[in-house]
């Protein structure tokens, strides 16, 4: 603290005005600004928080082998597919499109690496590591080509989409007509759904998300003081470092400590994978120009336009990147169960990743939702369908609970807009 | 301060088909000026302002930017030479904060098309303290909690922050209260006083009373008249904008203060 200022002295910075009205400091102050923000409609991720922990502690009483360290495990391979689709959405939903073809996408995606994968006539198939980009490359393509008819032509989103969805469905039926299945026996592709760390991998890696985390928010500090800007509080910074580091570190002893049949677990590579995409999807759609417009259009699409942002191309990359989002989950799904079969992508897929993205809060209008929206979102999904599931219940259940949950975070979002348009004015 | 206006519009004219919007209508806005622009609905003003602006592009006529005639095809050449302006919807997006509206389309960003957001930070706020709008809290919340008033200050300070010279504001009141009209008319005031030339489109005279240093009256698509505020009453520009004649006889220029 006392540093700083004596480095803004030096620097002979010219004395900041006084601020017209003095904001409220402290943890006192910090919880006025709080009950402000919740009072006025802004209820951020606490609903989903508290819900997931209910959820999680309804479980625990309900079946016997929810709160375990293997079910962790499985809850996180779980919901990785469903969570990488639902991160693509977020951005579709953020211009107040929708994108309906991501399951059956991430179908294409799943067939197309099982066919590179495919050991020929003569010999090998091609390895995963080259595959998995080849496959997203195609989907991109893909993404591309139904964001162009939306952007460039003016169909709707909803039925560019739609007869993506029949289309993409249609080809993977067709090719799978014959062989009804691919097996995948790719170990590349079949990692991203089942490899593990080693513990010590798994410490270091908690680690490096940690102090990542620390690095990032502490040169976001130094840039904000460099300019003058006022920075948040001390103590809510270190609480925030604390907690990730908390969550990080006992996310892999919990994996560490599971077990199979006697062989120990890790950490699932999968658990890895939801976290690169959080991170990178956020700072995409937080830190980049890309992202400030693709809030910008999705806020007020003609204003956007006004200011000399080419709206058709942040429609058409958006669309991109959700073709390229239901590819890569569309490959751990395949992974998971080590086969494409003519069901891939169809079930509850698209409307589970789309709750996942609402649940989580993101609005369906545009401008409004993040990228952790769809991870708490998915992370309630998968944990609800595994409980019921360990529980033993009927699959109807699942639904219908789902259903339920949907229905009330969007309620409960619906009613805080409404508080938050009162108050604002 | 020079005498060249800085801004000047001869003998424009402009037709949408049959429709003879613009007729040989001359307009001229000083340095540090506040150039009212009335007229009834139908009278042209927004055609004529859309022709400055670069939205449409006038059938004939010259206009003059700083003494030197100048071409506006599009907003771009528009903003190229520092006009800008403030339509009545705003054109606010308001899920974004108050900064991230200022440099919507125009953020700071590094080679590698990362913000630059503390850059904008700190500009905004020298942007809104420069304009004494104070009434904003934290220039980190979103536009949707803003006042119409405080709305309006941040869309006119956006259009001032370019390095502007030319602002022009499309009913900046329309649809404030008494007090957030107040405010805003204070802004333009100070936006003049700062040197800046402001077009005030308006339909409400009080407003232009207050604030104008000259009115422009226009009536079906021609000049019927530009007062100076000083001398002249609120009367006499009503009369002008329901039943003025052109002061204008093609060809010979009107001359300021000409009363029909």
């Amino acid at each position: 603290m006392s540093a700083a200022d004596v480095e803004i002295v030096g620097q002979d910075a010219p004395p900041a005005p006084p601020p017209e009205e003095e904001e409220p400091t402290g943890l006192s102050g910090f919880i006025q600004r709080s009950t402000a923000n919740i009072r006025a409609g802004n209820l951020g991720v606490l609903p989903i928080v508290v819900g997931l922990i209910f959820i999680v502690v309804f479980f625990s009483f309900a079946a016997t082998n929810f709160f375990t360290a293997d079910n962790f495990g499985n809850i996180i391979i779980q919901m990785a597919g469903t969570t990488m689709l639902a991160y693509g959405v977020v951005f579709v939903l953020l211009l107040g499109e929708i994108d309906l073809s991501i399951s059956y996408v991430a179908g294409i995606g799943a067939l197309a690496v099982a066919e590179l994968q495919k050991p020929s006539a003569s010999g090998s198939g091609m390895s995963g590591l080259l595959a998995i980009p080849l496959a997203i490359l195609l989907c991109v393509v893909i993404g591309a080509a139904q964001g162009s008819i939306v952007a460039k032509v003016g169909v709707p989103s909803f039925v560019v989409t739609l007869a993506g969805f029949l289309i993409w469905q249609g080809v993977i039926v067709y090719r799978l007509a014959g062989p009804g299945s691919i097996i995948i026996q790719d170990r590349w592709i079949n990692y991203t759904g089942s490899y593990y760390f080693s513990h010590t991998a798994g410490w270091l890696i908690a680690l490096l998300v940690t102090g990542g985390y620390a690095a990032g928010v502490l040169f976001g500090v130094i840039g904000k003081r460099r300019a003058g800007i006022p920075v948040g509080e001390t103590w809510l910074i270190v609480t925030k470092i604390v907690g990730i580091a908390i969550v990080s570190f006992g996310v892999v002893a919990i994996c560490n400590s599971a077990s199979i049949q006697g062989t120990p677990l890790g950490l699932p590579l999968a658990a890895v994978i939801i976290v690169f995409f959080l991170v990178v999807l956020t700072y995409l759609a937080k830190r980049t120009l890309f992202g400030r417009h693709v809030y910008g259009v999705g806020g007020n699409a003609e204003a956007a336009r006004r200011a000399g942002i080419s709206v058709a191309r942040i429609r058409i990359v958006v669309f991109m990147i959700s073709s390229a989002m239901a590819a890569i989950g569309g490959i751990i799904l395949a992974a998971n169960v080590n086969s494409v079969d003519t069901n891939f992508g169809g079930g509850t897929l698209l409307l589970d990743a789309i709750s996942a993205a609402v649940i989580g809060g993101t609005s369906l209008f545009g401008g409004r939702g993040e990228i952790r929206n769809a991870f708490l979102g998915g992370a309630v999904i998968a944990t609800v369908s595994n409980g019921l599931n360990t529980a033993g219940y009927n699959p109807g259940t699942i639904y219908i609970v789902t259903g339920t949950i949907l229905l009330l975070a969007v309620t409960l979002d619906t009613v805080a807009r409404r508080l938050q348009v009162r108050a604002g004015r | 301060m020079s005498d060249t206006p800085l801004l000047e519009l001869r003998d424009i004219s402009k037709s949408f088909g049959s429709v003879q919007a613009l007729t040989d209508v001359d307009f001229e806005v000083r340095h540090g000026e506040v150039m009212a622009l009335v007229g009834d609905n139908g009278a042209g003003k927004s055609t004529l302002i859309k022709c400055i602006a670069g939205t449409h592009t006038a059938d004939s006529g010259q206009i003059l930017f700083q003494g030197e005639e100048v071409q506006i095809h599009g907003p771009k050449d528009a903003a190229r030479l520092g006009i800008e302006v403030v339509y009545q919807d705003l054109a606010l997006c308001d899920n974004l904060d108050v900064v991230q509206n200022m440099y919507l389309g125009r953020e700071a960003h590094d080679r590698l098309r990362r913000l630059k957001e503390p850059e904008m930070e700190t500009k905004t706020a020298e942007t809104m303290r420069s304009l004494a709008v104070t009434t904003i809290r934290s220039i980190r919340q979103p536009v949707a909690t803003l006042s119409g008033g405080q709305r309006q200050s941040v869309a006119v300070a956006r259009a001032v922050m370019w390095n502007s010279k030319l602002v022009i504001l499309d009913e900046p009141t329309a649809a404030l209260g008494v007090a957030q009209t107040e405010q805003v008319l204070a802004l333009v005031r100070r936006l003049a006083e700062q040197g800046l030339s402001v077009v005030l489109i308006s339909h409400n005279l009080h407003d232009i009373f207050e604030t104008a240093h000259r009115i422009t009256v226009l009536r079906l698509g021609r000049n019927a008249g530009v007062f100076e505020r000083a001398k002249v009453t609120q009367q006499e520009v009503v009369h002008a904008i329901t039943a003025g004649v052109p002061t204008k006889v093609s060809g010979i220029p009107a001359t300021a203060g000409t009363q029909a």
